[in-house]
């Protein structure tokens, strides 16, 4: 089946035409391509999962070189803003979930919704994010020529600067993938809109609900080691 | 496609309460004294959370074994980065004893 013979846009078939029209000419059946489809997320994950790996090491090398400096970094974290974003993101999880959930059973309206849930949660975390970021900005400790850090402890400040550097790239790249992802949720949006997925195709809300995750477990892991580890710990 | 293999709604919303009393578990263990278990706790805690969006949101739990494999590894050679990175820094200081090449 070539791309061509796939429905035109605004073309209303039954679920099992267009299950069939989705079929590349590749695949034996449509579990073997949703199967092999999945797959192949999964290992893009796996490189994803190695590329943040270097940003973790990075961070605990750093960590334990610098500990006092690190400390007092991490302590001017606000607690809150992180455990709101927290919720957020499991809760924009569990939308995901449903909307896969409901594209699955065949019904657009119920897919519809949950993925607009996952949207504005998506934004609202972002949003909460830009707030952090700006106060980091009011209070200079973005790293640069602006960065300033009042120390009182047995630490140079320059440390707490390689501190902010990774935290700004950490959740930076949280971020961005929390952006692409909201474009993706975006064309699935339209896709649904359109009636392109089906109990038999939905392969693509499958596969960004997996991206989706994999962003909030990385989440799940930059919020203890940015906010939490770090809070008990008097600086020295 | 096996429709029995699936989680249902009832799954997802436990797994969802879960991670957010998880989630309240550990920002209340950070506001206590605990010297180093603090951040043992609380990467404890993360792994737990993981784990349950792997197996549960993510489905591994019904994934073929060959997903299980692909995940399972990235775990090994992350664990290799991590591991032999901080085995290597966290040992530097050792090199003060007597070095024949000083």
């Amino acid at each position: 089946m070539t791309r061509s013979m796939r429905p035109k846009r605004g073309l209303k078939l039954p679920d099992s035409e267009l299950a069939v029209h989705n079929l590349r000419h590749h695949f034996a059946d449509l579990e073997q391509q949703s199967a092999t489809a999945k797959f192949g997320m999964w290992i893009f994950l796996v490189t994803e999962i190695m590329f943040f790996g270097g940003l973790f090491a990075s961070y605990l090398i750093y960590r334990l070189s610098y500990y006092n400096a690190w400390v007092a970094g991490s302590q001017t974290m606000e607690i809150k803003y992180g455990t709101a974003n927290t919720a957020v993101l499991i809760c924009s999880s569990l939308t995901m979930v449903m909307a896969v959930h409901w594209s699955k059973l065949g019904s657009r309206k119920l897919t519809a919704l949950f993925l607009i849930l996952t949207l504005v949660l998506g934004i609202v975390f972002l949003g909460v994010k830009a707030v952090e970021y700006h106060e980091h900005w009011v209070h200079h400790e973005v790293p640069g020529p602006n960065f300033h850090f009042e120390h009182t402890g047995n630490y140079d400040p320059r440390h707490v600067s390689i501190f902010f550097s990774l935290y700004f790239a950490m959740t930076g790249m949280h971020a961005l993938h929390m952006v692409i992802g909201a474009g993706l949720l975006t064309w699935l949006l339209i896709a649904n809109g359109l009636g392109r997925f089906s109990p038999e195709y939905n392969s693509p809300v499958e596969l960004v609900g997996l991206y989706w995750h994999f962003v909030d477990i990385i989440w799940i892991y930059l919020f203890p080691l940015l906010y939490l580890i770090s809070h008990h710990h008097p600086g020295g | 496609m096996n429709e029995h293999a699936h989680p249902s709604v009832k799954t997802f919303v436990a797994v969802w309460a879960t991670l957010l009393v998880l989630t309240a578990l550990t920002v209340f263990a950070a506001t206590l004294e605990l010297g180093p278990f603090n951040a043992i706790v609380a990467l404890s805690i993360a792994t737990i959370k993981a784990v349950l969006v792997l197996l549960f949101f993510m489905e591994l739990r019904y994934s073929t074994a060959l997903t299980k494999v692909a995940v399972v590894s990235a775990i090994f050679f992350l664990m290799l980065l991590v591991g032999l990175s901080l085995a290597d820094y966290l040992t530097r200081g050792w090199s003060s004893y007597i070095n024949p090449f000083r």
